[in-house]
Order: structure tokens, then sequence, then C-alpha cells
């Protein structure tokens, strides 16, 4: 009670300083679960709130954050023909990864907190949760090497457009992680595609290019030296042979005998390739979709579905066989790129997804068949999870639209429409003058 | 290869469409002839909940059985325990002209303070209705007429008497006088105040005729009264007012039957001249609204009555001995109540008197007028409402909680898996008035679906409401809610928003219009 007492001491006052006080506000809620009672209505309120639906999201995540992190560091000397295994060099690995993930969360987090709590402050109400999911999305989508003000200024456009123009959580049209993905897609392509980007430590990820190390590495160079383990070596070049492909990238190119000759099965399927920091490994996104799906965060018919859909999808096109990207295995599509993180943690988002039951079996299933059309066809960029889910999102209302239509429609059967009471009594009066 | 697998899909799609349309020409059959009326038993699939659902208890006859699978039962500490036990320190009880809805604030006062009333004597009438009279409940004194805000009458307080006399009626045959007669002697005997009329969960209005009338003879909320004890011995005066009732519809009478636990009470297993429906599930499977939904439902230019069973055996007995009976066994329980029970008291009976001595003194408590999820708060000094049948008593919650939101430290009940309540699935909870939370916009979906066992999307209803489009609030189906329907919703609500209030305003609003 004693900490409770001081903490209720120095709330600041809300007329003098209205953004101390959502500050203040936002913290305190999240310490301390508030004291209000229910009013009117029910008496009893589930345990369960915003911030709890929230937080659990963001604890799925956090295996891909631990894996993310490291495997920065993994590729980064992978392609510099060194520490051939995974756990080699691994405060090295660590440490680099480190220092490229840590300016990405933590910028993250200034922009689009600092923007909430903006808003917040500016209409007068609570800080609300929905950046605690985006906040924890966006830096696992990223390429590890993103400029951070090209980070930022994408955080700062997919929240104050995406999010706030629209009047805050729970009422955006598009996921906001993705817009911001989706910013920098379009705005500077070059730092979000092509062969030369999903490896941190480089300025292009070319044989013969040296790598970049900064005053953090010198810093963690002089900390290993104190306990004798081996230091980051400036001068290190890329080798000859290296490409950053990434599978998919490869399967464009080449088919699914282009993507063996670099990468195995198991490499894809652990997550030890290049790629988005968060989303290549495949086991980690399962373990998070799997917390989602038993605690019922997540819609199991959005992921179950968007699954068959891209399934579906996969073996109309080796059916048709015409390019080598066609002919892969329909199964063997979802050990490249994002599919799996896309499905667990993209298209379920409940505000931008459809709202019923019914429409989240057409809307999951529409994005596995789009997302693999524009992964197939792209000549640009092979990968379309992002963009199949934008785009569903924006139709997401539109099915939504004609469930309930259907809906009306089966109760309008029951009896002729009629609009308020006025019809009802005639018909009524007729009816008990019969009777009567 | 292209060639061959799109005719092998051909095929397959050839095969399934004529399967499916075979099958859909089954049922239609089905339906025309009335064999099938809910489309799940005839056709060529067999539905999987026929193949898998538990087989129908051995004492559900005589009536379809509904499964529902939608719900959920919010199990707390302090249930009534099953034995009714009179309430010897009620003297004062008092009717409220607010328990009813659509009269006026100030009614015409019959009778005074002072005054001397018989059990049945009309105290007050509303002036738009003048044939409709309000009666009392018990012979007594008047002794308070209290008002509010605005002059208007909260409650007429009467004192009861240790003798009750009664106000002797001469009804009508039940069975063959003609049914304007039978209104008018229910009208002026009071009962007719007891007959809700939906849409809207209003007073029935006389000059429209229901098309049905339903009686849930169970309630599946939290602490809820057990009608079976409740009707038990009114066996006969049951059965009669279930015959005045079936004279004055065009339609049926439809009693919702109890199939989720024990064999119910004679008086609803042997009712005759009425259609049974027996329903298993979990909360909100008793209510009538639900029951409504899944039986008949209400056609768009329709009414319908749906009435408590106590109040049918109440009619009952005003035919068979022209006395009203204002009697009630009503449930008291709650975490904070010492002896939870079901007590034999009257309809608008004091709080004060009727938990004396009953209440545990730990922390500060909030006494219920029915049940925690629709019921609504009451003062001590206040008088139960003359519909509620329960008094739930739990602990005010108005304490912070350290990260009460990530780790809660004491169990509360939830319908989420985040919480491991799944593992004490038998676990009566200490529920307390918390919000657990802070009220955020519609986030979550699906979550009322699963709460509500109808064929409606509550939260685009509440949208709807909300935006004030009157059309689509009745395409989506507002006239078949009151508010106990989306109770359970709004306990679920991850965003905490006040569901039974916005659609109360609905329900205003489509009243309104009319």
């Amino acid at each position: 009670m004693g900490l409770l007492n001081f903490i209720k001491r120095i709330e600041p006052d809300k007329k003098k300083s209205p953004f101390l006080h959502t500050l203040y506000d936002g913290f305190f809620t999240f310490a301390y679960a508030p004291n209000t009672v229910t009013k009117g209505g029910v008496h009893i309120r589930d345990g369960m709130d915003l911030k709890r639906t929230m937080v659990l999201v963001v604890i799925g995540l956090q295996l891909c954050y631990l894996f993310g992190t490291y495997n920065i560091g993994h590729q980064h000397f992978d392609a510099l023909g060194m520490f051939p295994g995974f756990l080699e060099g691994f405060h090295l690995k660590l440490a680099h990864g480190l220092i490229k993930m840590l300016p990405i969360f933590i910028w993250t987090h200034i922009v689009g907190l600092g923007i909430e709590f903006w808003f917040a402050a500016k209409k007068g109400h609570p800080i609300e949760e929905g950046f605690l999911v985006s906040g924890a999305l966006i830096p696992l989508i990223m390429p590890p090497d993103i400029p951070i003000w090209i980070l930022c200024v994408s955080v700062a456009f997919a929240v104050i457009l995406g999010k706030e123009a629209f009047g805050g959580t729970g009422m955006n049209i598009w996921n906001v992680a993705l817009l911001a993905r989706v910013f920098v897609f379009f705005a500077y392509p070059t730092t979000i595609s092509g062969d030369e980007v999903w490896v941190g430590g480089f300025e292009k990820v070319v044989p013969g290019m040296v790598a970049e190390y900064g005053w953090a590495h010198s810093m963690f160079n002089s900390l290993f030296g104190w306990f004798d383990l081996s230091t980051f070596e400036s001068g290190r070049a890329i080798y000859d042979t290296y490409s950053g492909a990434t599978p998919l990238a490869l399967a464009s190119k080449g088919g699914w005998a282009a993507v063996t000759e670099q990468f195995s099965i198991a490499q894809m399927w652990w997550g030890t390739i290049p790629g988005s920091i968060g989303e290549t490994s495949k086991p980690l996104i399962l373990i998070g979709a799997a917390l989602l799906l038993a605690t019922g965060i997540a819609s199991w018919r959005v992921m179950f579905s968007m699954f068959l859909g891209c399934a579906f999808m996969g073996m109309i096109f080796n059916a048709w066989d015409a390019t080598p990207f066609m002919d892969v295995p329909w199964y063997y599509h979802f050990y490249m790129g994002s599919f799996l993180f896309a499905m667990a943690f993209m298209a379920t988002d409940p505000v931008t997804a459809a709202s019923t039951n019914t429409g989240k079996w057409i809307y999951g299933f529409l994005i596995g068949v789009i997302g693999l059309i524009i992964r197939v066809f792209n000549p640009a960029y092979p990968e379309g999870w992002m963009l199949a889910i934008l785009f569903m999102n924006t139709f997401a209302p539109l099915i939504d639209h004609y469930v309930l239509e259907s809906n009306m429609k089966r109760r309008s059967k029951l009896g002729k429409p009629a609009l308020g009471m006025a019809a009802v009594n005639s018909v009524e009066l007729e009816n008990s003058t019969a009777h009567g | 290869m292209l060639i061959t697998s799109l005719v092998v899909i051909g095929i397959i799609l050839a095969f399934i469409s004529i399967l499916s349309i075979a099958d859909n020409l089954i049922s239609i059959e089905a339906q025309k002839h009335g064999i099938d009326p809910d489309k799940s038993n005839l056709g060529l699939f067999p539905s999987v909940r026929d193949l898998f659902s538990k087989s129908a208890p051995g004492f559900v006859s005589g009536g379809q059985l509904v499964n529902l699978k939608k719900g959920h039962d919010i199990k707390l500490a302090g249930n009534p325990v099953s034995e009714v036990v009179p309430a010897t320190a009620v003297t004062r009880v008092a009717i409220k002209p607010q328990d009813y809805r659509g009269i006026a604030p100030i009614p015409k006062m019959e009778v005074q303070v002072g005054d001397e009333v018989k059990a049945g004597q009309a105290i007050f009438f509303d002036k738009k209705n003048s044939d409709i009279n309000f009666v009392s409940p018990v012979s007594g004194e008047v002794v308070e007429i209290r008002r509010g805000a605005k002059r208007a009458i909260t409650h007429v307080v009467i004192l009861a008497d240790k003798e009750q006399s009664y106000h002797q009626f001469t009804p009508p045959s039940a069975g063959n006088s003609n049914p304007q007669e039978i209104i008018e002697f229910l009208k002026k005997s009071g009962a007719w105040t007891l007959i809700n009329q939906r849409p809207f969960d209003i007073l029935a209005n006389s000059e429209l005729v229901p098309e049905n009338i339903f009686i849930s003879t169970f309630d599946s909320s939290p602490l809820a009264l057990d009608y079976n004890i409740a009707l038990e011995g009114r066996e006969e005066e049951f059965q009669k007012g279930l015959d005045v009732l079936g004279r004055l519809t065009t339609g049926k009478v439809y009693l919702g039957l109890d199939a989720r636990g024990n064999e119910p009470a004679a008086a609803f297993t042997e009712a005759t001249g009425v259609v049974k429906t027996w329903f298993r599930g979990k909360h909100p499977v008793g209510n009538v609204g639900v029951q409504i939904h899944h039986t008949n439902p209400i056609k768009s230019n329709k009414i319908v009555w749906t009435l408590d069973p106590q109040d049918v055996a109440l009619i009952g007995r005003l035919f068979i001995s022209g006395t009203y009976d204002g009697s009630r066994v009503v449930s008291v329980g709650g975490g904070q109540v010492l002896s939870p029970s079901h007590v034999k008291t009257y309809k608008g009976a004091s709080i004060d008197e009727l938990l004396k001595g009953n209440l545990s003194d730990e922390g500060t408590s909030r006494i219920i007028g029915g049940n925690v999820l629709s019921g609504s708060q009451v003062g001590a000094d206040d008088f139960l409402s003359q519909q509620h049948n329960s008094i739930s008593v739990i602990k005010e919650g108005d304490q912070y909680e350290l990260f009460g939101w990530l780790l809660p430290i004491t169990p509360r009940p939830s319908v989420s898996r985040t919480f491991p309540n799944f593992l004490i699935p038998n676990h009566e909870f200490e529920a307390n008035t918390n919000t657990h939370g802070e009220q955020r916009a519609f986030v979550v979906t699906g979550q009322y679906e699963n709460m509500l066992p109808m064929d409606i999307y509550p939260q685009h209803l509440m949208k709807a409401i909300m935006a004030g489009d009157i059309e689509r609030m009745e395409g989506l189906g507002i006239n078949e809610l009151t508010e106990e329907d989306v109770a359970l919703c709004e306990f679920s609500c991850t965003s905490k928003q006040p569901l039974q209030s916005i659609l109360r305003e609905g329900l205003d609003m489509m009243r309104e219009q009319g």
C-alpha cells in the first residue's frame, strides 16, 4: 500500500499538464488494475481486458524476437564465411544482433508511443493498448539494416494516417504494422527488396563488400577483450560466391531446384536464412500461433482458411505448371517467406479482419489465394502476404456487409418487414377485432 | 497434367453440387410437409450435432429437445440451497410505478397514507390506460408514499397484516367465457400487469393479440431461483394459469423446460394444452428470449407475451379462488449472504427485512435486486421490484490490484482461456464488482456471438444502435432481444462496453418510431 500511496501522490494535475497526466495515467493503469466498479448493467465483469489481450500477442512474439536478434548476427557471419555452426561465435552473433535490433525496437516505440500519447492527451482519452502489439510487430517485419530515419517516418505514417486519423485503437481499417512496412516498400523500395538488404552489417550484400562496424561494435570488442573472447575484425569481406538472396528470390528465378541448391529444407524450417528479422523461424512462429489459438486470442478460422487458401492456390499452380516458380510443390510454399508469420500475427488482427465468423472464413481464404498469386506472379518482389492482407483489410467490411445482409434477409423472411409499432398496431387491431 | 487435374476437379465439383442440391431438395420438401422445421434432421448428410451430441436424458418427453452450444455458466459462491424458508421478518412491501416500463411517472393514486387495503385491491392506475389496475400484493395499511425527482411517485409502502385478507373477485370461467371478458377481468384484478410484451419487453398492450405466449420454467443465470421449488404444490394453479393464457392468444402457449440436470417439477412436466420444448445448454439457455428464438421466432410485425411461472400460478389461483395472492418465493444468494436459501415472501418485499441478520459484514456489500448480470443495485431501505425473484449480494471491488490485468491474485470468473479457470471447472468464484479494466472501443470480434445462442450479430447490432440506424437495427434482430439476453455478452466484453444500456437505447428508439 505504501507504493500505491506514493504513486498516487505524484499524480500530475489533469488541467495544468494534460500530457503528463495522460502519461501518468497510462503507466499507472499499467501497474495497477483500476479500482472502478460496475455501474448500471452487469454487476460483475470478466477478468479479461484489452491490456491482457494485447500482451498475450506480445508474449507470443517473444521467441521470434530472441531468434530474430540472434539470426541477424548469424547471417552476418555466414556472409563473411565465419562461424558456420549456428552456436559458434555465440557472443559475437548476439552482440551484432543486439546492435542492429535495439535501435529498431527503441525507435519504433519512441515514435509510435510518442504519437499515441500525444493524441491521447490532445483528445483527453486514456492511452489505448493498440500500439503495444503494433510496436512489437513492426521491428520483426523490417530488414535488419533498415535506416532508422526511414523506420521512424514509416511508423509515424502508419500511426498517424493509419490509426489516429480514423479515431484510434479499434477504428483503423488497415493493419498498422503492415502499413508501416508497405510505406517503406513503396517509398524506399531499395531498402526492403532485392537480394542485397536481408543481411545486416554491410552497405550492400555483394561479394567483396567489407563489413561495417561502428562504435557499438568497438565497445563490445573491448568488453570481449577483457574476457579473452574473439572480437569483431574490421576489414573482413563477403566471400566470393556468397549471395544474399532469400529462398523466394531464388525460387522466382530458378524454381525449387535453385532454392535447394543453396538452402536445405531444415535450414528454411528452423529459420537460419536471410529475411525480415522475425519471420524466418517457422517452429517458433508456430509456438506463438499455438499460444494465440489455445488462449482464443486469435481466430482459428482466419488462420485455417488462410492456410487452405494458400494450399488451394499452390495446387492449382502445380497443375498449371507454366513457370519454374509455379512448379514449386505447394507444401514447400509454407517453408519459404513469411506466410506463417502473416497468418499467425497479421491476418488475425481482429480490428482489421472481417468481424463475422462466416466473413472470417472468406477473408482468410482470399488472403491465402491472393497472397500466393502475388508471390508467384509479381516480377519485382516475390512475396505477397503484406499486400494481400492490406487488400483484404480493405474488403473485410464488404464481406461483413454481405454476411449481415444475408442475416437480415433470413430474418425478414419470417414476416413482412415493417418499421416500428405503427404498422404493428394496425395489423394487430384487425386481428383482435376478428378475434374478439 | 493441367488438363487432367482440371477434369478431376470438375468431376468432383459436379458430384458435390449434385449431392448438395439433392440434400437441399429433401430438406425443402420436408419443411413443406412440416416434418423438419429446423432443417437439421432430414437430408443426405447427418448433422454433426445429431451424431456426436449427448443423448437426451430419460425424462425428456412430449417435446422437442434443443441443444445449445453457446453461452457460459458463471459459477458463483453462495448458491441458494434447495429449501424454502418463510421470511418471518418481512412486514413491509412496496409497489414501485417505475417497475413498469411505459407508464407515466405520476400515476393516479387510489389510496392515501393510512388507508387499509386488501390483497388485490387497486393502489393506482396509469392515466393513459385507466382500466388497468395496479394492485396491492398484500393486505395491510398504506404507511408511506415516497416521491422522487419531479414529484414522481417511487414507492407505495404497505405494512402487511399478520393474517392476510383478500379482496374477493368473481372470475369469469376460464373455459368458455369470451376472451374479451377474461382480459377485462385480468385488467381489473391487477393480473394484467404481470404480462410482458415483446418486442421491447414492456407492459402488454391490451389492444394487441399475442401471436404466441412463452414461459421459461427455469432460470440459468448465476445464483438463480429454482422454479421447481417455487412451484411445488402449485401444480393445479399453474395449469389453470396456462389454460387462461391459452384463451388469449391466436397461437399457442410455449413452455421451455430444463433438460440440463434433474427432472423438472411435475407442474411443468405434466402441464397440458401447451407446446413443450426442452432446452439443454449453458446460460442464457433459460432466458425466454433465447427460447423464443429457437421455438417460434417473433415475426417482424407481431407481438408475443412472456410471463414468469410464479405469475402464471398467481393468475391460476385468481381464476380458482378469486383471490390475488402476492406471495412468491425469492432466492437469496451471493458470497456476502451467510445462509443462502429460497425465501417465501411477498412481491416487493423490503430488502432490509428480507436480509436481516443474513449478511456478512466483511467488506462493503452490493445488494442487487435480480441476478448479478441484469439486476439492479438497490439500497437496504429499498424494496424488491415486482419482476425480481432473486436477490444477490456480492462484495464491492473498489480496490486497486498490482498488475491485476496480467497476474491476477484472486481467481475470477472469465470466459477467456487466458485464465486457468478450465482447471477448476467446479470452482465457485467469489466475484466482486470491479470492472477489471477500463472501457475501450470494440476491438475483439466474435466474442459476443459465442455468448448468445441466437442467429444474431450482437456487435454489429450495437454499432447500428450507436449509429441510430433504425432499419438496420430491426434487420439485425433488435426486436428479439432484451437486456437480459445481452447481459452475458456484456459480462464477457473485453472492451467493457455497456451493452445493456446501449440495447435499451435502441429499443426506446424503435418504440418511439411507432
